[in-house]
């Protein structure tokens, strides 16, 4: 159709984009780095969901340090009572306050400057950043005063203080406003023609990751809304089945928002590193499109050794249903690094196979920690997510710490350090303040990477030797018997501590120099960032 | 660029490597789709997930019945019983203790009934590393042969409370 079109003639009723956004007068700046525009408002609530999200993930990671140092055996640290109640405050704070706090900021940023337009209501970024800040310090009062130790999973007939489920759905109401938010900015951007045409990649994942993010709190709100009452005293006791099946459409969808939203990331960043493009869009946002997709159903495959669903049930959902999405990820393991190597070749790095790959700015902490993500998600979290997965090896691997060994690859080693990298970017150009120490943030990413990966395979393997997972101890003393684990077994449970060390080594170094930037850093304001 | 709006025409067929590897891809996730119901056919260890709905206080009398009718003697202060080949069988999870001890015959097919009078609790059997969910109100039904006699532990990892890591239970299968 346009080839037959003559220059000058209008082709269709729409109107060319509005460039210079939506915007009121005054309340938008131009970045003095890549030139896009910067909507004030955005920015505000991009700083103060960013800043919460590290404070928790500070609180996530001492209470990380102090769990390896208890599973380590011959250390052995913190009393059974709180061990359990770190446990929980853990995956609490790191699972949920931290990745999703990140990924409001993301969805703030997205939605107004890659889409030029203006964030839809101030309100609403006000009463969803002060309920999820609500919830979650109302979550983690109950968690440490010991009026929830009952996990993050809070698996009924286990019972919290009915503080503890009203600090949870406060913060997931509070999320489901914020993503409303970002969708009525969208769809502001779109009736006021901001942008010509399709939305930008980044753009559609974090589309993608917010449909499924709103999913996820329907599940949640169904799952905890029943178990608020009946912390109450005001309902009967909800079917632990039942219970089990509902609570794992949220808990395993929410890890699917943070792949999207990490995926989106890993373009963001081999983008701004590199210069990479996407080699074909089509493919790209159609594999985002699975996930949205198919993943629900392969929420299934946490009940595969359940009682009450049966084979049929358990095979049709985790088989099916999972390795379309598995697909999903397959086709963004290859499309990304693909990117990356063509825009390192047209730079002139092209000597060999892996020419590209060996001259990539390694020394780019946001591009260290890009790479360093994508191949740890990739190949061990995708493959022991996929061999869990599995009806047959889901009975060897059941709540042994094969399971917290496979998601700590792609939760921690996949989304947080993407997170990490991404904050390398964050800090200099939302908060305009300059890292110092610039030595040792490039050492970060892999100091991080190293330690989490240690510790993730120890987990693994001690885990196929049986060692339990959410377990204070493998000596089981007290118990009636003993069953004795392979010295294999426990030698690994010393490398799951050394590895928590190191990890909590370089988590501890990216929230240091990084409060330090946001607070005392050097101003960039009215010049680009100093590059990596 | 991924930053930017797509240049118009962007909804395009893939080409070259990239199509190869969506086509490889593609091909392993059907390899994976079909292996797991044919594992489930051909392999011997499968989670069918056969379970009834029971009330704590019905399978506790069951399991005080079970055992009154084949109780042999007490190991650790907990009651062993030996029940007769081809039977069904119980085994009762509670905060923290797996009761009571099984003595089985090897190569024999017994139906384990689980279930739990509190909490959650899974049944995780060592040294195989087998694991199961146990869940209060739910009858979980394993069909079990034993194919090696010796002594074998019963621990539970599911999280129960303070006194999780002493629920450790025991199987022993005998010649």
């Amino acid at each position: 159709m346009s080839t037959i079109a003559i220059a000058g003639t209008p082709q269709a009723s729409e109107p060319p984009a509005n460039v210079a956004g939506n915007h009121p007068a005054g309340a938008v700046r131009k970045c003095d780095t890549t030139g896009l525009p910067v909507c004030k408002t955005a920015e505000r609530y991009v700083k103060l969901n960013a800043v919460m999200a590290v404070v928790f993930l500070l609180v996530g990671g001492v209470s990380a340090l102090l769990l390896g140092l208890t599973r380590w055996p011959s250390v052995h640290l913190l009393p059974v009572d709180w061990f359990y109640r770190i446990l929980t405050a853990h995956g609490l704070n790191m699972l949920i306050f931290w990745i999703i706090f990140m990924e409001v900021a993301i969805l703030y940023f997205v939605g107004t400057t890659l889409l030029n337009s203006r964030l839809a209501s101030k309100a609403l970024a006000f009463t969803s950043f002060a309920m999820m800040l609500t919830g979650a310090l109302l979550v983690n009062a109950m968690v440490f005063t010991g009026r929830a130790d009952v996990m993050m999973t809070s698996y009924v007939p286990l019972r919290a203080h009915p503080g503890f489920y009203l600090g949870v759905i406060l913060f997931a109401v509070g999320t489901l406003i914020g993503v409303i938010n970002f969708f009525a900015t969208v769809y502001i951007a779109k009736r006021d023609h901001t942008y010509e045409g399709s939305v930008p990649l980044v753009a559609f994942g974090a589309i993608a990751a917010a449909i499924i993010a709103v999913v996820t709190l329907l599940h949640g709100a169904i799952v905890m809304i029943p178990a608020f009452l009946w912390s109450l005293d005001l309902i009967g006791q909800p079917d632990a089945a039942w219970y089990r099946l509902v609570w794992w459409g949220l808990g395993h969808q929410s890890q699917q928002i943070n792949v999207a939203a990490m995926v989106s990331v890993w373009y963001f960043l081999a983008h701004i590193t590199t210069g990479a493009k996407p080699l074909n869009q089509a493919v790209c946002r159609g594999a985002f499109v699975l996930y949205i997709l198919f993943i629900n159903i392969a929420s299934a495959h946490h009940l595969l050794v359940d009682p009450g669903v049966g084979a049929t049930w358990k095979i049709w959902n985790t088989s099916y249903a999972m390795y379309l999405a598995v697909l999903a990820s397959m086709i963004h393991g290859f499309t990304v690094p693909a990117s990356v190597e063509l825009a390192m070749r047209k730079k002139g790095f092209d000597k060999g196979l892996f020419g590209w790959l060996f001259a990539a700015p390694w020394r780019n902490p946001g591009f260290s920690a890009f790479f360093l993500s994508l191949v740890i998600f990739g190949f061990l979290g995708g493959i022991t997510g996929v061999t869990l997965g599995t009806q047959q090896i889901n009975i060897i691997a059941h709540n042994t710490l094969r399971i917290p060994g496979h998601f700590h690859t792609t939760v921690v080693g996949g989304t947080s350090l993407a997170f990490m990298g991404l904050c390398y970017y964050v800090v200099p150009l939302v908060f305009r303040r300059e890292y110092a120490w610039r030595g040792l943030v490039r050492v970060q990413p892999y100091v991080f990477a190293a330690g989490i990966t240690l510790m993730a395979l120890a987990m693994s393997f001690a885990g196929s030797y049986g060692v339990p997972r959410r377990h204070w101890d493998i000596e089981f003393s007290g118990a009636p018997f003993s069953p004795g684990f392979d010295a294999a077994a426990h030698f690994m449970m010393g490398l799951v501590g050394v590895g928590a060390v190191v990890a909590f080594i370089g988590l501890l170094v990216f929230i240091l120099l990084t409060v330090h930037a946001v607070f005392l850093g050097r101003s960039n304001e009215g010049r680009a960032m100093t590059a990596w | 660029m991924s930053l930017t709006v797509p240049e118009k025409g962007w909804f395009k067929a893939p080409t070259g490597s990239e199509r190869l590897w969506i086509g490889l891809a593609l091909a392993w996730c059907m390899v994976l789709t079909l292996m797991m119901p044919f594992w489930h056919l051909r392999g011997k260890q499968n989670s069918t997930g056969e379970a009834y709905r029971v009330k704590p206080a019905d399978f506790a009398a069951r399991v005080a019945r079970f055992v009154d009718a084949n109780k042999v003697g007490e190991l650790a202060g907990i009651t062993v019983v030996a029940p007769a080949p081809g039977t069904d069988i119980y085994l009762q999870a509670q905060m923290w203790r797996w009761y009571p001890v099984l003595k089985l015959k090897k190569d024999q097919t017994y139906r384990l009934h689980v279930s739990s009078l509190d909490l959650q609790h899974s049944l995780s059997l060592q040294p195989m590393n087998m694991n199961f969910q146990i869940l209060p109100g739910y009858d979980h039904v394993l069909t079990v042969t034993p194919t090696m006699a010796g002594e074998y532990s019963i621990i539970c990892n599911e999280f129960c409370g303070i006194g999780h890591h002493m629920m450790v239970g025991r199987i022993i299968v005998e010649e």
